[in-house]
């Protein structure tokens, strides 16, 4: 039998292993053994696993996908980040090829005192003794197999720290190209965000794709979010229709934090993203909000979970979903109020748009509650324009498939209205217009 | 606040009500499950040969499966002996019995202390009981005049004797036999159950009814419950069931089969009452039951409505696969779960027929330790088109110890498809209770009614009889269960 998915990542690890970073660091030796030991015991996750019932990763088990070593990362012409930046604006920029850090493509000239932008493999170098205290704390490999194989093999990403009161007027626009490659490439970039008491700032973690071939990528990113601070995260996925796109979002909110997430998933094959967000202090907030739009045989999967384990704490959470073709758009999110958790209030919102009979939508919204005093709702719905407003527009003199766009874009709007970057809220507007079916609007 | 956690404590301090043993002589088979055994149940039950063959085959199929892939459910129990049941027991039987008298009074001083009203049924309610004591069925009334109807209500046992025909036709239809775990076991052992066939055109005049009791110690109790109505034709069916306390789990693994044909309408209601072990956990039933219904005609309709507030463990998801066009399933359910008690329990809409519609009312309340769960799924295939759900969850929790749980599984696949969910969990408001003191209305009342006010939509759905049956079951249950 030829080499499954799960022989090739460790095999993958066995490549790379001399090059990865902190090979010097013990406790990043000790962390990647546990991890490769973790995936070789769990291999990838099949539809056998309730979390992955409507996901199937069968496809990575038959492509013969390439380590790619920091080294090997060519020079990027830098005119091909002339489109992307304009998806964010004015940004502090660092750019990542391949999940490896291009210092040379990043623009981060300008950055206020008591902020830090950098490559985490040059910070595995220099300041590991700090990294240690985060690095890898709020996944756990032995839950989350992609986690552990992320663990065990990711070279570089982008290490971000505001200290105390830091605040960060410009977004962070953190873009991750993938080459296309013959045989295509496998990256596991993994991103670490440590905002301090009372810092802010707003991050854009931008996938795209660079050519349309079939790429993995298998993304961690971890967010220490401190005392009052108050971090807004944006993920736009832009990537080809053959492109594998794992990701993973894990958040710890301390007393009083405040934490807002987006997933725009605009664009992209097969696409997983799980989010755990962990409120662990009383105060905490987090809004959780997502757009997700497949067309032709694209297939977008958004698993959350929010996690109240201490008294006053807020959720929010908002996914809305346009799908169109034979598209799959599967939304499983989960609230989970512990034990003694009390005065909590979680609110949870699915909503999708089936636009083609052969688009279909598994949604899963659960509550798993262990305290009384709590309010607690979830609501999910699947449907089609209303036929009243349809018939609205029309009395107004405005044509079916322009009424039709009008009526899908305010669907859509709900949530891009929340972006907190203008140019990014306009740039997905726009999208969603050209996705439209043709008119004026 | 310090008197209503008094009235926790005395509530939960109650003994079951219910608790008491009839002793009498039960012709009951060794523990253990063998092919040995499946054929001295068939046998002892006088089985044509089709009968035999289709338990032997879910027996081979039950060896084959493993109850550990049947552990997805958020229930926590220790494994089951299933060579330490006995597979079989029945009632002594003098041959055949033609009025009540001949009953063993044993047995009808049971029925009396469960206050099922099985004499002046007759006269007061209008309800025919089939009632089932271990299995096999002791005593039926008015069957003669469902007989005039054409209506065929019988034991399980007596419909494969007398209508093998329709047996064969339908056993295993909806729920085949290889569906899970536990419907495996059931149709390789079950004894008996209830049947009940409505011909073409004609409306059950009454509501049908059957009390199931568990009695023998250490019976597992397997029913089967057959119910066919043809086209156009109307029947309600009602449960109940209590039992007896004792110290071992009981396992009941029932199925329970609807087929309604175009234009009928059936509807079936459950309380479920049984022994839901003492406040420490100790004992209890295990009630595995699979339930499904088949709108297999056009316009059919089938309705569940269930109250459950025993058993140490509820693993039941009434459901409905709504085959014909224009086909309507709805799911009412109150589940309660105090002390120990879990519960996983929901529904499935499988939509495959055009123009479906299908209503889910789940109402769960939790208190003590009790962790409750709603499991649901609504399923839209592609060919249904215009199929219409909609979906509410409620949880109320009483107590800080407790849990609700919802997981709803959508799953569309046809774009004119609406799918509405919604689900809430809470706790009793302050407010209103406040509000209801206020007007000189006393913490335990004012809880009592708002917890009935929370059921309210699902008990509407009930028969009169079992309307005031629940209501009184929940206070039972949970009375003054909050501070």
């Amino acid at each position: 039998m030829s080499e499954g998915a799960r022989e090739r990542f460790l095999r993958h690890f066995e490549e790379l292993q001399a090059v990865l970073p902190g090979s010097d660091q013990p406790w990043l030796v000790r962390m990647r053994e546990s991890a490769v030991q973790s995936f070789r015991d769990q291999g990838l996750p099949t539809p056998k696993l309730e979390d992955w019932r409507f996901t199937n990763l069968k496809a990575l088990e038959t492509l013969d996908f390439r380590a790619v070593a920091a080294s090997s990362v060519p020079n990027v012409p830098d005119n091909v980040l002339d489109g992307p930046r304009g998806a964010v604006g004015d940004a502090h920029l660092i750019v990542l090829v391949d999940g490896i850090v291009d210092a040379a493509l990043s623009d981060l000239k300008s950055l206020p005192d008591g902020v830090q932008i950098r490559s985490l493999a040059a910070s595995i170098t220099t300041e590991p003794e700090k990294l240690e205290n985060y690095l890898g704390k709020l996944d756990d490999p032995k839950l989350r197999a992609l986690s552990a194989l992320n663990q065990a093999l990711f070279q570089d990403g982008v290490f971000i720290e505001l200290e105390a009161h830091a605040v960060l007027e410009r977004p962070v626009h953190i873009l991750c190209l993938q080459r296309s490659g013959d045989p295509p490439t496998a990256v596991h970039p993994r991103n670490l965000i440590v905002a301090h008491a009372g810092s802010s700032a707003t991050i854009v973690e931008h996938h795209l794709r660079m050519s349309p071939t079939q790429a993995l990528v298998n993304t961690v990113t971890e967010v220490f979010v401190e005392e009052g601070a108050h971090i807004e995260h944006i993920k736009l996925q832009e990537e080809s229709d053959s492109a594998f796109h794992l990701a993973a979002l894990f958040v710890k909110q301390a007393r009083d934090s405040r934490f807002r997430s987006h997933s725009l998933a605009l664009d992209g094959g097969l696409t997983r993203f799980d989010i755990h967000a962990v409120l662990a202090e009383p105060g905490a907030e987090c809004r959780l909000n997502g757009l997700y739009a497949p067309q032709n045989d694209e297939h977008i999967d958004h698993h959350t979970t929010v996690e109240h384990a201490a008294p006053h704490t807020n959720s929010f959470e908002l996914y809305k979903g346009i799908l169109d073709g034979s598209a799959k758009g599967i939304f499983h999110g989960r609230i989970h109020v512990r034990p003694d958790a009390q005065k909590i209030n979680a609110m949870q919102t699915n909503r999708n748009l089936l636009l083609s009979d052969r688009a279909s939508v598994n949604t899963k919204p659960q509550l798993e509650i262990y305290a009384d005093d709590v309010r607690c709702s979830h609501g999910a719905a699947i449907g089609q324009l209303d036929e009243d407003a349809l018939f609205y527009l029309r009395t107004r003199g405005i044509d079916a498939a322009e009424a039709k766009s009008l009526l899908t874009f305010a669907f859509a709007n709900e949530v891009t209205a929340e972006l907190p970057i203008d140019t990014l809220r306009r740039y997905t507007e726009s999208f969603v217009m050209d996705w439209l079916p043709r008119s004026n609007v | 606040m310090s008197s209503s956690q008094e009235d926790i404590r005395n509530l939960t301090d109650r003994e079951y009500e219910y608790g008491f043993v009839t002793d009498v002589e039960q012709d009951t088979a060794p523990p253990g499950l063998s092919e040995d055994i499946i054929r001295f149940i068939s046998k002892k039950k006088n089985e044509p040969d089709f009968m035999l063959a289709w338990r032997l085959k879910a027996y081979r199929r039950w060896l084959e499966l493993n109850e550990e892939d049947a552990r997805w459910a958020k229930v926590d129990f220790s494994p089951i002996d299933y060579q330490d049941i006995s597979y079989y027991s029945a009632p002594k039987i003098k041959p055949k019995l033609d009025s009540l008298d001949e009953v063993d009074p044993d047995i009808l001083e049971t029925f009396k202390k469960l206050g099922i009203p099985i004499e002046e049924q007759k006269i007061l309610s209008g309800v025919a009981v089939d009632a089932v004591f271990d299995s096999v069925s002791v005593a039926t009334t008015y069957k003669a005049k469902l007989g005039e109807l054409g209506i065929i209500f019988c034991s399980f046992s007596e419909a494969v004797q007398e209508h093998p025909e329709l047996i064969k036709k339908y056993l295993g239809s909806v729920v085949p036999y290889a569906d899970n775990f536990y419907a495996t076991l059931n149709s390789a052992v079950f004894t008996d159950g209830s049947f009940v066939y409505i011909p073409e055109g004609v409306r059950c005049p009454m509501e049908l009814s059957t009390y199931f009791r568990i009695n023998e110690a250490k019976t597992g109790q397997f029913e089967r419950t057959l119910i066919i109505a043809d086209k156009g034709s109307y029947v309600s069916y009602l449960e109940g069931c209590t039992a007896p306390m004792r110290d071992e789990n009981q396992l009941h693994a029932a199925v329970v089969e609807l087929v309604a044909l175009d234009d009928a309408t059936i509807k079936y209601s459950t309380v479920q009452n049984w022994y839901p072990g003492d406040k420490n956990g100790k004992g209890g039933i295990f009630n595995f039951v699979t339930k499904r219904g088949k709108c297999k005609g056009r316009n059919s309709k089938i309705s569940w409505t269930q109250v459950e507030t025993g058993s140490a463990i509820t693993w039941k998801y009434p459901s409905c696969i709504l085959q014909g066009d224009g086909s309507v399933g709805e799911f009412y359910s109150v589940a309660v779960t105090n002390n120990l008690q879990q519960a996983d329990t929901g529904t499935k809409m499988i939509h495959l027929g055009e123009n479906t519609s299908s209503t889910i009312i789940s109402k769960g309340i939790s208190a003590g330790h009790g962790q409750q769960t709603y499991r649901g799924l609504v399923e839209i295939h592609q060919r249904a088109k215009n199929a219409r759900n909609f979906s509410q969850c409620d949880s109320l929790l009483l107590g800080d110890r407790c849990g609700a749980h919802t997981f709803p599984y959508i799953d569309v696949r046809n774009a004119s498809g609406k799918v509405e969910h919604e689900a809430t969990t809470s706790k009793i408001g302050d407010d209103q209770l406040f509000y209801c003191q206020q007007r000189g209305i006393d913490p335990e009342d004012a809880v009592s009614m708002l917890v009935n006010g929370f059921c309210k939509e699902v008990f509407r759905k009930l028969p009169m009889e079992f309307a005031v049956e629940a209501s009184k079951l929940l206070e039972v249950t949970l009375e003054g269960s909050v501070g």
